[in-house]
């Protein structure tokens, strides 16, 4: 067995007991990147150099903990200091940012090692990784199709054995979705509990960094470094962070757990409804008591996302001008032309599209009919789900309501929109969701999404880690013609 | 033209004060005014991607204070909005601040127009961040480029904004002269309105007397000193009742002041106004204020220029106009009351302030801090007049060169050789001299020619180079031509 092949949790144990050394591991996870990124494309940027004397240091220091000398990936909207960070938009090619994201600091004071930066949608607007300005991603599970998206680049690399683990965002859906896709763990966690500090915004009372992992214990590792109040973020809560790995106790007898009519409906691929009801067979079979329950507005959610998500971005990505840091188009005779062409050039056609939503459905006299009512829909899910966690403590349904598709598969934004209609919901609540490998249909990854009551991970994690410690579907990995 | 109707004009004002807290409003860089272009910028306040606003507390402060001096209620609960609009000195392209809950409403302020008390009313108060600055080299219309300084980037504002109360220009000076001094005793702004950290836009309408409905009105901006704002209101009003006369219709428009040719000049349609799209800026949580804070802040309030105003026309007599020209400022109340500390006169103080002291700070547009003349060499001067060492003529020589170099009044007397002669002998001496070198006019008086005897005071002045005590010397000559 290659290195490459290991958890993060293996690789720390293995370091700790100088089996191996950081450069080893580190290197092992290179050429395994040169090895198959080609046919993959999850990297926009590689760090070997950097990566390989952080290793070096580590060695001598021969303090391994936790994430000390083991290599990991960012999504590419993460900012790195020194290290360019272009949200894969041509807008931001160039861009080295002269700070770190509160996440990227806090992995790299735990000695982690950055590996690189991860191709995504533009600005994380897409499911598929097809929007990124430079080149798509392809699923590791079958090259032909995306490994969904916006953190595409995140997911695949972990689904091949790129990264031992990464950090992605999930604004509605980017990190689940991916996930599920390539058959890895992904959480986003409760909004507010990690830092969007540094990280480049979307939607910012959506937005929130989560992370991309082979095995529920990794995503509890990672989760314990990165979640936590940030006094350079007025969003993020300060609330104590418990140890998650604490909850993966391999027991729950007792638990709660729905699952919603609403999403094992029409408009879900029936086997994957099949596969996923299959899995809450097995919650039973633990002890878990399952029933269905109604999450009633569930169907608004999707358009109201997409009044909200588009008006802040419209904003967010306002400063996009050519001004300060970026691209400009120098051809410009004055300072609006100047605005115009840099941001025609600059920018790809979804994120247009959202801006231009966004700023239509701010517009003064639209704003009560869209933006407003939008908000008030979001009261009502989110009261929909409250009324759940009274009795329930976990809700369970598919992550997604299709396998991957096909590259070029889906060129109607609706219909690439409907990707996220049960991934949605929970970013509009603002609550915690993980999607875990829960089976496969026709040979591609099915995940299945557990969502939890606000910063309470660890019932998540807890629920997770027993479903998944008592099934293998983790354990399968993508053949990908090179080994 | 002489105008048919009888018009009365409308006036509102909208303020902008910048508040000299230490730090920006959004981050930890500094506000202080004249720094190299540039110098005073960080990630945040240039809107770089992924950055965030954290509160700076010390303006909430600020705001709650200025709302308790105009007598406004304090929210208990208020918000920050995002205001969008593309220009190269705003780097996230939307400003933050407040929209439909601003921190302040519904105070008001006194003013005194000739001998009559006017209340204006104030709507709200609401905090934001100002924009950076366009910088041009050489002429605006031939300069190939704009430079962008963005150290006034998210200094502290708050924008006051009255009713349409006021009904001349003249009313509208007395009222941003009024909220000044209530500024400065709040002690949160310079106030400096060349320097731009007092600014203000005036809505100018007119209707005919009698009528209820407001007129069109037009906006005036770009007025740079209170006496630029009486100009360009009195300018616009009588624009707009000529242009009514001549059966012209009112167009909604923003207007620029034209300091040089002393006219408003039309810049832009309502038509061309911006959609500012606000909305609920989501990187912030709503604020809340609660009782003990704005309690706090009540405590921690100084004495207010209306009550100084009293105070020094109950405890030294001074009338009402004296009493209001003390107290336009800080500065100018403590400088009176430290003289009135080892000095009683009142009266006498208050009289040069407002004459030599005034005068010399207007002809050389200092402020009173600036000023070299300190209350104790001021009751020095006054001192020594009273104790009969110079006359209150020579006294203002002396006090001009005390404010020009900062010399005590002493050293400028001895050193020119100014006291007054009193000393008897000396005088006898002057006295014999001049008579005995004017025994015709001598002759006369004692003739009975008793105008003669100004002849005589008046050669002896001029003999003592106009030191001699005049009542000394009266004294003495009457002893002496009366024998």
């Amino acid at each position: 067995m290659e290195l490459y092949e290991l958890t993060l949790h293996e690789l720390k144990d293995l370091l700790k007991k100088k089996e191996v050394s950081s450069k080893e591991v580190v290197k092992s996870f290179f050429s395994r990147i040169k090895k198959i990124d080609n046919k993959v494309k999850a990297f926009v940027t590689l760090c070997e150099e950097e990566a390989l004397e952080k290793a070096c240091e580590c060695d001598q220091q021969q303090e391994y903990d936790g994430i000390a000398g083991i290599p990991y990936g960012l999504k590419d909207i993460i900012c790195t200091r020194g290290v360019k960070t272009t949200c894969c938009s041509k807008i931001l090619e160039n861009f080295i940012p002269p700070y770190d994201a509160t996440v990227a600091r806090k992995l790299k004071e735990k000695k982690g090692i950055l590996a690189g930066k991860l191709n995504m949608d533009e600005f994380a607007m897409g499911s598929s990784t097809e929007n990124s300005a430079f080149f798509p991603t392809r699923n590791p599970w079958d090259l032909e199709r995306v490994p969904g998206g916006s953190s595409g680049g995140s997911a695949a690399a972990v689904a091949a054995g790129e990264v031992p683990f990464a950090l992605g965002t999930d604004t509605g859906g980017s990190i689940r979705q991916p996930a599920s896709f390539c058959g890895v763990v992904g959480l986003k966690p409760t909004y507010g509990r990690v830092s969007r500090w540094g990280v480049v915004a979307f939607a910012s009372s959506l937005d929130q960094v989560g992370v991309f992992s082979r095995d529920v214990r990794d995503c509890a590792l990672v989760m314990n470094i990165v979640s936590g109040h940030d006094p350079m973020d007025s969003t993020s809560v300060d609330i104590e962070v418990p140890d998650y790995e604490s909850f993966l106790t391999g027991n729950i007898k007792g638990l709660k757990v729905a699952y919603p009519r609403e999403y094992f409906q029409q408009g879900v691929d029936e086997k994957i409804r099949e596969t996923v009801k299959k899995a809450l067979h097995k919650f039973e079979d633990l002890g878990a008591v399952v029933e269905e329950v109604t999450l009633p507005h569930s169907e608004y959610a999707l358009p109201a996302y997409y009044l909200i998500a588009p008006a802040e971005a419209s904003a967010n990505l306002a400063r996009y001008d050519g001004v300060r840091y970026g691209f400009r188009d120098f051809e410009a005779d004055n300072v609006v032309q100047m605005f115009s062409k840099t941001r025609a050039a600059g920018f790809g056609d979804e994120v247009k599209r959202r801006i231009m939503l966004g700023t239509y459905a701010l517009s003064s006299g639209y704003y009560d009919a869209y933006y407003l009512k939008a908000l008030k829909v979001r009261r009502l899910i989110s009261r929909d789900f409250n009324e759940v966690f009274k009795d329930f403590d976990v809700i369970v349904g598919p992550t997604t309501p299709t396998t991957a598709f096909k590259l070029g598969e889906q060129s109607d934004p609706l219909q690439l929109y409907m990707n996220d209609i049960l991934t949605v919901p929970i970013n509009m609540a603002g609550l915690p969701g993980i999607s875990i490998p829960c089976g496969f249909v026709e040979g591609l990854p099915v995940g299945m999404q557990i969502i939890g009551r606000p910063f309470d991970e660890g019932t998540l994690l807890q629920a997770a880690y027993s479903y998944e410690q008592n099934t293998d579907y983790h354990t399968v990995k993508p053949v990908l013609g090179v080994e | 033209m002489t105008l048919s109707g009888d018009y009365e004009t409308v006036i509102g004002l909208e303020v902008h004060v910048e508040l000299k807290t230490a730090s920006k409003i959004f981050c930890s860089c500094s506000t202080s005014f004249g720094a190299e272009p540039n110098t005073q910028v960080c990630p945040i306040c240039s809107g770089f991607p992924g950055m965030l606003p954290v509160l700076n507390h010390k303006v909430v402060d600020y705001a709650i204070k200025v709302g308790l001096a105009l007598n406004c209620e304090i929210a208990e609960f208020c918000k920050f909005d995002r205001k969008n609009y593309f220009y190269p000195d705003l780097p996230k392209a939307f400003q933050i601040s407040q929209y439909d809950l601003p921190i302040c409403k519904n105070g008001y302020l006194d003013i005194d127009i000739n001998g009559d008390k006017r209340r204006i009313r104030i709507t709200r108060i609401h905090m934001e961040e100002d924009a950076g600055k366009l910088v041009h080299q050489g002429d605006i219309t031939t300069t190939p480029f704009s430079l962008v300084d963005l150290n006034r980037s998210g200094v502290p504002l708050l924008e006051i904004v009255s009713e349409p109360d006021m009904r001349s220009g003249a009313e509208a000076r007395a009222y941003m002269e009024k909220l000044r001094s209530i500024l400065l005793f709040t002690g949160v702004s310079d106030c400096k309105m060349q320097e731009g950290s007092l600014r203000c836009d005036a809505n100018v309408s007119v209707r005919p007397r009698g009528q209820r409905e407001l007129g069109v009105k037009t906006e005036i901006k770009n007025m740079n000193s209170f006496r630029a704002v009486e100009k360009a209101i009195d300018y616009e009003a009588k624009r707009q009742m000529e242009a009514l006369e001549y059966g012209e219709e009112i167009i909604q428009e923003t207007r620029t002041w034209d300091e040089e040719k002393q006219v408003t000049r039309s810049m832009r349609s309502k038509e061309e106004a911006h959609d500012y799209r606000y909305f609920p800026e989501p990187d912030l949580p709503p604020l809340k204020i609660t009782p003990e804070w704005i309690e706090e802040i009540q405590a921690s309030l100084p004495e207010m220029p209306d009550q100084a105003r009293g105070r020094l026309m109950e405890q030294y007599g001074l009338s009402e106009y004296d009493a209001s020209i003390i107290t336009q400022s800080p500065d100018y109340l403590a400088f009176f009351d430290e003289c009135l500390r080892n000095y009683s006169n009142a009266k006498t103080v208050a009289n040069w302030m407002m004459g030599e002291l005034s005068r010399l700070l207007n002809q050389n547009n200092m402020e009173i801090s600036e000023c070299l003349v300190k209350p104790e060499d001021l009751i020095k001067l006054l001192g020594l007049i009273d104790n009969g060492t110079i006359s209150g003529k020579m006294a203002k020589t002396v006090f001009e060169e005390m404010f020009a170099g900062g010399k005590k009044p002493e050293l400028i007397i001895k050193e020119k050789g100014m006291e007054q002669i009193s000393d008897e002998g000396t005088l006898k001496a002057v006295i014999e001299e001049v008579v005995a070198n004017n025994q015709k006019v001598l002759q006369d008086y004692k003739n009975g020619k008793k105008k003669a005897f100004g002849f005589f005071v008046g050669q002896v002045m001029k003999a003592t180079k106009g030191q001699a005590d005049p009542s000394a010397v009266n004294k003495l000559l009457r002893e002496r031509l009366d024998k």
